[in-house]
């Protein structure tokens, strides 16, 4: 059996055990056997400050279950190698574990570097790497009122958001004269400075630090070669990265002139049974501290291993990311150091925007770029730059702000199949036209069949184009109808309605459709007009539109009886109303289940039957739960602060306010929110399309998660909102979707094809960023005041009670209801149980 | 073969189903608009074997109108009772006509 030994279990040396597994035939005997320092599995590090914004270690776990527990896979964390005997092809570990191996890859990582200051080493004084790290750092701004980041490039000014978040007064302290000096040039240094400073965060560039000694009045003092001070209480070094190669000295391997194990074209050290990847690797004298190009390496050690061939030849290091809400990219040669370079550039002090290009001498070529603002144009710039794409005659056009001159974009025909479209999964343009030959036509199943835009999503905009034109290429027209009878979509549909104020299906039939509708066109159109007007269901014209279930305002089960859920919100019910529903019940003969949302479900109920049995539900004061609907089902929630010995706030309080806001309001599809108390999550918030989590400043508002047929935990879209803010955003929210989802998609699958995902719904719910905040909130208010049971007012109109008979020429219950007992209560009887004459007939 | 009154045309409902009984049989009256089209197919789904067909949607094809079942939405044509979904499926027909106040089926 082949051992293959991984020492290091970060992204990248998790990544490479997961490649190795893909390429290993059924035959072949293999061992693989991580070995990681940190305390716990590989974890998603390019995300590590989500942990401080309410994030769990779990969410940001990268190993599936069970990954290492699979034959002859093994992996020990906590254990770092002390040792590696080449001669031997043996390593030691900490914990006394002698390993052999027949390959060995080092993904040991960097390790942030900490300038050798006097006083760096007082207490107070962290790193940012680990989740460890972020522990400590939490625990120390409990008792701090200032922090200071010492590094002001991309990982440093992230913590700096981060610790401002935690509610202290930051400082970031930069040694360059500009902050993101790799990324970035003057201008763009400045704007962003601003950009930061209106955030409250203080930007000290040219400081370098001379030490660090006790403070008068705070923790810390720190003192600068220019003779100036600041008072501080802790301290987070973030300047740069060195690659963690202890083990090169012991093991004879050769080193990087400035650290590093030293790889060759197939990721092979100076022992060519010993691989190196990652940000430990040093390659022409580069180390590349991004997880992409590391994933790259570890692509091409298991190829090798694995005898096939591979080269790493390189990465391209532009970036793009969004910084305290600002968007920061830049490209290529972005401080034009190549000969003969020119420079274009464009500063919008008010719009907050600047941008530089960069193209050869013979302005045929686009070199670099530098987006801060805005950063729209970022793929098409990469694209271009990769790929040596003949830039325009006016090149200055592609920054100019659109209007003045109409960026000449070019098209996504003039890239070769090979460019690299998703950097984060190494998706080309070629797979990507593959996928949609293949039969993907819609962005979700683009991203479930390729990977692209699944990590960061800044490709999703070039994945999209790429899309359509290969969608128009083939000549498949991108339908999105709603059906036959009507040449719209669901949000187009939606549209119509409420800026026509179309109050009827007829009117819209009349004005926009045609035939008679269908079973598709009819519940939704019967949806949207009830989410614009907010009419019963059951008003003559809307009878027709819907479906079994929201005719009789009942679930219909299989034997057609129907099952009643009355509401019961937050799932608190005093032993009274129990009570009630035990009588009703048991007089009518109900079979009684708990449901998974904290209510309670009545089953075996006939059509004729329902309005009496809500006669006596109703006067005991309960109101309709909705089950039937495509709307708000249930809130649930646990006890809370008011019981709980964890609680930090009033889950229940709050799950009953926002049941009872949003009960009865129709969506495109069901909807279902939890609140839980703490972050032990028993409400499982996080599953649910809109999840509340109380935290000690307020409340963590989640949204987006699934159960069911596809599970999805819920996202982050804001932290430690008061009561009234966190109300205004689920309005908002939940107007939005139920405006611009399509029919029966719920929030999950909403988000997924939500151009522009996460960020782009944080943007329009959190910033406003379509200006349409205030119409969302008071239409979601309009619909929340009119709201009227629907059973209360079915009772009292004799019309529609009418409607309540099997047969309409007789007062005969159908007699092929049929019920037997089991565990003393009833159930549907099966053809086998019923009276031989019910056996049924064959149809002709 | 007779044509047997069923109930009051009042009953029907525009763009909706209802049941009535003749006998021991169940029929689903079908109203296409105010009455332009009143269709007779038998209550009894014969996939889900229960008696709801009345309580199911009115659509429409091309130039077929159907109902589709309320239980696994099984479309089936109201004039020949053919189903759209799987051709060895079909629900009884009767002829029905409107006479005076009442809805009269041939039984």
């Amino acid at each position: 059996m082949r051992r293959i030994v991984v020492v290091g279990n970060g992204m990248v040396g998790h990544r490479v055990v997961e490649e190795l597994l893909d390429l290993k035939g059924a035959g072949e005997d293999l061992a693989i056997t991580a070995l990681g320092e940190e305390p716990r599995p590989a974890f998603d590090r390019v995300h590590l400050t989500d942990y401080l914004a309410g994030k769990t270690a779990e969410d940001l776990n990268l190993v599936a279950p069970g990954f290492y527990d699979q034959e002859h896979v093994s992996l020990h964390t906590g254990d770092p190698v002390r040792t590696i005997d080449p001669g031997q092809s043996t390593l030691t570990t900490a914990a006394g574990r002698t390993i052999s191996w027949d390959a060995l890859v080092l993904a040991t990582g960097s390790r942030p570097f900490v300038p050798p200051i006097a006083g760096h080493d007082r207490e107070h004084c962290y790193v940012y790497r680990t989740i460890e790290d972020l522990d400590a750092i939490k625990a120390a701004s409990a008792n701090s009122r200032h922090a200071t980041v010492v590094g002001g490039g991309l990982l440093g000014l992230e913590a700096a958001r981060a610790l401002k978040e935690l509610g202290l007064e930051t400082a970031v302290v930069e040694f360059a004269p500009r902050l993101m000096p790799v990324q970035v040039d003057e201008a763009g240094g400045r704007l962003l400075r601003r950009k930061i400073e209106e955030l409250g965060v203080s930007v000290l560039v040219d400081k370098n630090t001379s030490r660090i000694v006790a403070g008068e009045t705070s923790r810390h003092m720190m003192e600068f070669a220019d003779g100036s001070t600041l008072a501080t209480d802790m301290i987070v070094f973030s300047a740069g990265i060195r690659p963690a190669d202890e083990l090169a000295a012991g093991a004879g391997l050769r080193q990087g002139a400035r650290g590093g194990f030293a790889v060759d074209d197939s990721c092979r050290t100076s022992d060519p049974r010993i691989y190196a990847i990652g940000e430990c690797a040093v390659w022409q004298d580069r180390v590349f501290g991004l997880v992409a190009p590391g994933y790259d390496m570890a692509r091409v050690a298991a190829r090798q291993i694995m005898g096939e061939d591979a080269r790493f030849t390189g990465a391209d290091m532009s970036s793009k990311l969004k910084l305290m809400g600002l968007d920061v990219a830049s490209i290529g040669d972005a401080h034009a150091r190549t000969e003969g370079a020119r420079v274009w550039s464009f500063e919008d002090n008010i719009g907050d925007i600047y941008k530089k290009i960069v193209v050869s001498e013979d302005r045929k070529r686009l070199l670099g770029a530098i987006l801060i603002g805005d950063a729209a144009e970022y793929g098409q710039l990469l694209q271009m730059a990769l790929n040596d794409i003949p830039l325009p005659d006016q090149p200055e056009s592609l920054i100019l702000p659109a209007g003045s001159d109409a960026a000449p974009a070019f098209g996504m025909d003039a890239l070769p199949d090979e460019a690299q479209i998703c950097s984060c999964n190494n998706v080309t343009k070629g797979e990507v036209c593959q996928a949609v030959q293949d039969g993907c036509t819609a962005m979700g199943s683009i991203k479930e069949c390729t990977g692209a835009a699944t990590s960061c999503g800044g490709c999703a905009p070039l994945v999209k184009q790429i899309l359509d034109g290969e969608l128009t290429r083939q000549g498949i027209e991108v339908n999105n109808d709603i059906c036959a009878h009507f040449a719209y979509s669901r949000q187009e549909l939606f549209h119509i309605v409420k800026t026509e104020r179309i109050k009827t299906f007829q009117q819209l039939l009349t004005s926009h459709g045609k035939g008679l509708g269908c079973e598709i066109c009819k519940p939704a159109i019967g949806s949207i007009l009830a989410s614009c007007w907010n009419e019963h269901v059951l008003e003559p014209a809307h009878r027709s539109l819907q479906d079994t279930n929201d005719i009789y305002l009942a679930n219909m089960q299989k034997d057609g009886t129907y099952s009643i859920v009355p509401r019961i919100p937050g799932g608190e019910i005093d032993p009274d109303k129990l009570m009630t529903i035990a009588t009703v019940a048991k007089k009518w003969n109900l079979y009684t289940k708990i449901t998974g949302g904290q209510r309670i479900d009545l089953f075996g109920a006939r059509l004729e039957q329902l309005p009496f049995i809500w006669k006596e539900l109703t006067a005991a004061g309960f109101v309709s739960g909705h089950a039937y609907g495509k709307a708000l089902r249930t809130v649930k929630s646990c006890v809370g602060d008011t019981w709980c010995r964890f609680g930090v706030g009033d889950s229940l309080a709050l799950a009953i306010e926002l049941e009872n806001r949003y009960r009865g309001i129709r969506a495109p599809h069901k909807v279902k929110m939890a609140v839980s108390g703490c972050t032990r999550e028993c409400a499982e918030a996080r599953g649910k399309d809109i999840g509340v989590i109380a935290t000690e400043k307020g409340w963590n508002l989640y949204v987006c998660g699934n159960g069911g047929m596809k599970p999805r935990h819920a996202d982050l879209l804001a932290g430690d909102l008061d009561r009234e803010t966190l109300i205004r955003y689920i309005d908002r929210f939940m107007m939005f979707y139920v405006e611009t989802a399509d029919r029966l998609q719920r929030t999950s699958t909403w988000l997924e094809q939500l151009e522009g995902g996460l960020e782009y719904l944080r943007a329009v719910i959190c910033d406003d960023s379509l200006g349409i905040a205030d119409s969302l909130e008071k239409h979601m208010g309009e619909l929340a005041d009119s709201f009227a049971c629907e059973w209360q007012e079915t009772l009292k109109d004799p019309a529609k009670l009418r409607k309540f008979r099997h047969f309409a020429n007789s007062s005969d219950p159908d007699d092929r209801v049929v019920f037997v007992r089991e565990r003393g209560q009833i159930r549907p009887a099966k053809d086998t149980e019923k009276p031989l004459k019910m056996a049924i007939r064959v149809n002709q | 073969m007779q044509w047997i009154p069923v109930c009051d045309k009042d009953e029907l409902i525009p763009d909706s189903g209802i049941c009535v009984k003749s006998g021991s049989q169940q029929i689903a009256l079908f109203c296409e608009g105010n009455g332009q089209q009143v269709y007779a197919v038998d209550n009894l789904d014969p996939v889900g074997k229960a008696n709801v067909i009345s309580r199911g949607l009115l659509g429409s094809a091309e130039s077929v109108t159907y109902v589709a079942s309320p239980l696994l939405k099984h479309r089936f044509d109201l004039k020949t009772g053919i189903c759209l979904d799987d051709e060895n499926l079909r629900l009884r027909t009767w002829q029905v006509r409107i006479q005076g106040n009442q809805v009269e089926i041939r039984h």
